[in-house]
């Protein structure tokens, strides 16, 4: 529902609202400029002072007014001409034109009414409703996936499009709220929806008659600081039943151009004040800074709406049309889907398709629309679901627990349960979790134990497959590729060899950069710009889903390592490993941000075993700062598997490492790298209380054994793993 | 270019005088210079022989929060919208044309009234009193111009 909030007015207004920040971020500038042009000096004077000074310097002076900004100007009418300049205060002389400026004129009715007069005017009202329905519904969804208002600021992990929006909404969404709300209380006063008329006093019935009173010596004006003046008219040459009108922050007045006496006055109204502050607020003027605050703030809009658009765009790129869907009452397999992006749907695509070319009968449909009293013919209940931030249902599986809390459960039907999420958050798969508890718990039978799917693995998935095609008595291969780039043909450089002796072959591969279209260059797309810790696809001669390699080099490095061991009949280690310098085969990147060592100067930390240390060797080769990295790294023997053993203690030497200690597993008295780490446990834990991060990489069970480890370590110090992974300090990259 | 017929434009104050009421199509030119700013507020008025207002033939502006800057006929009337009602239009932009056809009473001519009009435009000086002509038969059809922002002003019969 508040997505919807959020997605509609955002795609509807989208031009409305580009046009109304971008306008508005250009005036912003206007206000500070003038304030930096106006001639100061005037701050300390009264009126009775300033005034005099212009008199003697312009003949025939009309009126003076003084902006917010502070600039001064005048007006006369002198030989049946009128002028109009600003004024330097210090001399009373004219110092610059006060002709309008065009562009700024031009600029405000672009920015109030598209130059539509009060039919443009409602348009861009409705523009800044858009603007606040966005930034409310925004606000919440910020707050829903980072686990609340107080997590506003977390870090934020996924694709980079999602990152920029967020993170520019959550710095920006006040002020945009708030020129918004402004907007629309300046559209109400304007046609005349609030009681904020001016209050003006009535015009004195008498006058003295008489003409000629300086300006110098009236009482008013001498107790009314420059700095408060709006406008000072003069009455009108040879009209002596005319007087002189004088505004103020505080209200509006006459005075006798005879006497110099006060006539009349009015005090600004409640509803007038607040008004006038609005509409300074809006616009900066008398506000400058504020102004070029929501000036900045508004250029976020633009960001935002690009990548608005291509969030929603991956969301329907990734939703299959429901062509040839079972009714869910004549169906033999119910199909769920729980997607947030949009790619869980791909999966359950490829899943239908596999089930129906195995003879099935498939009803495929949103969790939200879960409704067992209809699945009458129904075998089995098949549930595919993301998880949405901390644990939440995703868009499309929203009330779903709701629904079966109600339903009575089905003891012919079983249930599966198929979790995807990323591991590198701590909720990993955390609403699929709550699925397949409630469903326990309310009765259900289960069809598969709950399983999961890391990063979107099409080898998770495959796996899957095989399990529930087991379950069910027929072959199920599930070849999946989420949206798969073009692969580009990677040339073997160098290869060096390792761990024959202990029985774990292994080759550290080094590729040469492939030939990069421009735009991808441009872009940063592809090999265009890629960092240690990315993976690399590789697509294996006779199987059709690839798979992946974390990168030990970036971009900056020239070339494309990796790290492979080779698995008894694996089919894709086995090619890798044939491969001679010189030979060629495809492979394309997939970006992994959630794996990155970030900025900042805090040390690192880091853990791998085995072929684990490629990613952080890249991280270390990488160090060009010299940021304190702490490796403890898990091999068998030093003999040979001690991977980049020959560059370590360079990397060392020049800084680029500050200590690495290595556990040995094949040597009497085993050693792994959790019991380096509880070795040195006074230490680790000393760095991470000085904010160290943490990344590791390797198989899931040396995680798991780190994971303990640091629970124990961190323990007396009321730090702990989880907490680390809430903050986005401690990631892992596991396989 | 804007034609308007109102019937009975003015209030009855300027039409009681008249002992036999009868009335003339009038038509009011009003074509502003390029001032370089946003479109103008224009009111025309009429004040009686002894300078009192009379009653008002045309507002052009339609936000009533900006009449105060119409500065002498919002003294005379305190911004009464009754003064105004039915004769309200568009603001006039700059270098463009406003003309206004209605029927004035026979008696407001050659009597000592004098028709007025105050002008107004955001962001830059009011200008009341930009026109004021005598109504007078010998005077209709002669261009007139004004202080600031009005290049002519005529009546013609």
């Amino acid at each position: 529902m508040i997505r919807a909030l959020h997605r509609w007015p955002g795609l509807l207004a989208l031009a409305l609202v580009l046009v109304l920040s971008l306008s508005g971020a250009a005036l912003s500038l206007f206000p500070a400029a003038e304030r930096l042009a106006a001639p100061g000096g005037a701050a300390e004077m009264s009126v009775a002072e300033l005034v005099p000074r212009i008199e003697a310097a312009i003949p025939g002076l009309e009126q003076v007014r003084r902006a917010p900004s502070g600039r001064i100007t005048a007006f006369w009418f002198e030989d049946g001409t009128p002028g109009a300049a600003v004024i330097d205060p210090a001399t009373g002389a004219p110092v610059a034109s006060a002709d309008p400026d065009p562009l700024l004129r031009w600029l405000t009715n672009l920015h109030r009414s598209l130059f539509l007069g009060d039919a443009g005017r409602l348009a861009m009202a409705a523009g800044a409703a858009a603007l606040l329905v966005l930034a409310a519904s925004g606000a919440s969804l910020v707050a829903r996936r980072a686990g609340g208002w107080r997590h506003w600021f977390a870090p934020l992990r996924g694709p980079l499009a999602a990152r920029l929006h967020i993170e520019i909404a959550r710095f920006s969404v006040a002020g945009l709220a708030f020129s918004a709300l402004t907007a629309l209380w300046m559209t109400a006063s304007t046609f005349g929806l609030l009681p904020d008329a001016a209050s003006e006093p009535a015009f004195p019935a008498a006058v003295s008659g008489q003409t000629g009173a300086p300006v110098a010596g009236m009482a008013r004006l001498a107790a009314t600081p420059v700095s408060d003046l709006r406008e000072l008219s003069f009455p009108y040459p040879g009209d002596a039943t005319d007087v002189f009108t004088l505004r103020t922050d505080s209200g509006t007045g006459y005075i006798d151009q005879g006497t110099g006496a006060e006539l009349a006055w009015a005090g600004l109204s409640g509803w007038e004040r607040v008004s006038e502050t609005i509409y300074r607020l809006h616009t900066g003027q008398g506000a400058a800074a504020l102004g070029l605050v929501l000036g900045l703030m508004a250029l976020g809009v633009p960001v935002m709406a690009a990548t608005g658009v291509l969030l929603w765009q991956a969301g329907r790129r990734g939703r299959p049309r429901l062509r040839g869907n079972q009714p869910a009452s004549r169906a033999g397999t119910i199909l769920l889907v729980g997607s947030e992006g949009g790619s869980t749907w791909g999966f359950a695509a490829t899943l239908r398709a596999a089930l129906t070319s195995a003879g099935e009968t498939v009803h495929i449909a949103p969790m939200s629309a879960f409704d067992p009293a209809r699945y009458t013919q129904a075998r089995r209940i098949l549930l595919l679901t993301a998880t949405y931030g901390d644990g939440a249902a995703p868009a499309s599986a929203r009330g779903f627990l709701a629904r079966l809390a109600r339903a009575e459960a089905r003891p012919g039907i079983p249930l599966a349960v198929l979790g995807f999420g990323d591991r590198s958050f701590p909720a990993y798969c955390g609403f699929a979790r709550s699925v397949s508890e409630a469903a326990a718990a309310q009765g259900w039978p289960e069809l598969l134990p709950p399983a999961t799917v890391d990063r979107q693995s099409p080898q998770d998935f495959a796996r899957w497959g095989r399990d529930l095609g087991a379950a069910l008595g027929f072959p199920l291969e599930l070849a999946h590729q989420p949206e798969r780039p073009a692969a580009a043909a990677l040339t073997l450089v160098s290869r060096r060899d390792y761990g024959t002796e202990v029985g774990a072959p292994t080759a550290i591969l080094r590729f040469a950069l492939p030939q990069v279209p421009l735009r991808q260059r441009l872009t940063g797309r592809g090999f265009g710009r890629f960092h240690a810790g990315d993976l690399l696809g590789i697509l294996p001669d006779g199987a059709a889903v690839p798979r992946f390699y974390s990168l030990a080099s970036g971009r900056r490095d020239g070339f494309i390592e990796i790290v492979v061991r080779k698995h008894p009949g694996g089919l894709c280690s086995g090619q890798l490993h044939a491969l001679a310098p010189g030979d060629s085969l495809p492979g394309f990147l997939r970006p992994n941000p959630g794996f990155r060592t970030g900025r900042g100067t805090a040390p690192l930390i880091l853990i791998g075993a085995g072929t684990g240390i490629g990613p952080l060797a890249g991280f270390i080769r990488g160090n060009a700062g010299r940021r304190a990295v702490h490796l403890f790294f898990g091999m068998r023997h030093p003999g040979s598997d001690f991977l980049y053993g020959g560059e370590l203690p360079g990397w060392q030497a020049d800084g680029r490492l500050a200590r690495i200690v290595t556990a040995v597993s094949r040597r009497p008295g085993p050693r792994y790298v959790q019991d380096a780490l509880r070795a040195e446990g006074l230490e680790v834990a000393r760095l991470i209380r000085e904010g160290a991060r943490i990344m590791v990489c390797g198989g899931r069970d040396m995680a798991a054994g780190v994971t303990e480890a640091l629970t124990e370590i961190l323990a007396p110090s009321g730090l702990s793993p989880v907490a680390l992974k809430a903050e986005g300090r401690y990631v892992e990259d596991i396989y | 270019m804007k034609s308007v017929l109102a019937a009975l434009a003015l209030t009855t104050a300027l039409t009681l005088p008249a002992v036999a009421v009868s009335a003339r199509p009038v038509t009011l030119t009003t074509t502003l210079n390029a001032y370089g700013g946003d479109g103008a507020y224009l009111v025309l008025y009429v004040t009686d022989p002894q300078g009192a207002y009379a009653g008002s033939l045309w507002m052009a502006g339609g936000k009533s929060k900006y009449y105060k800057h119409l500065t002498d006929w919002f003294r005379a009337t305190g911004g009464d919208p009754a003064q105004i009602n039915g004769i309200t239009g568009a603001s006039v932009g700059a270098g463009r044309t406003l003309e206004i056809t209605l029927d004035l009473a026979d008696a407001l001519f050659d009597a000592g009234y004098t028709l007025h009009i105050d002008a107004a435009v955001e962001d830059m000086r009011d200008s009341p009193n930009e026109i004021a002509v005598p109504l007078t038969r010998e005077g209709a059809g002669t261009p007139v111009p004004g202080r600031r922002y009005i290049a002519s002003f005529e009546y013609g019969m």
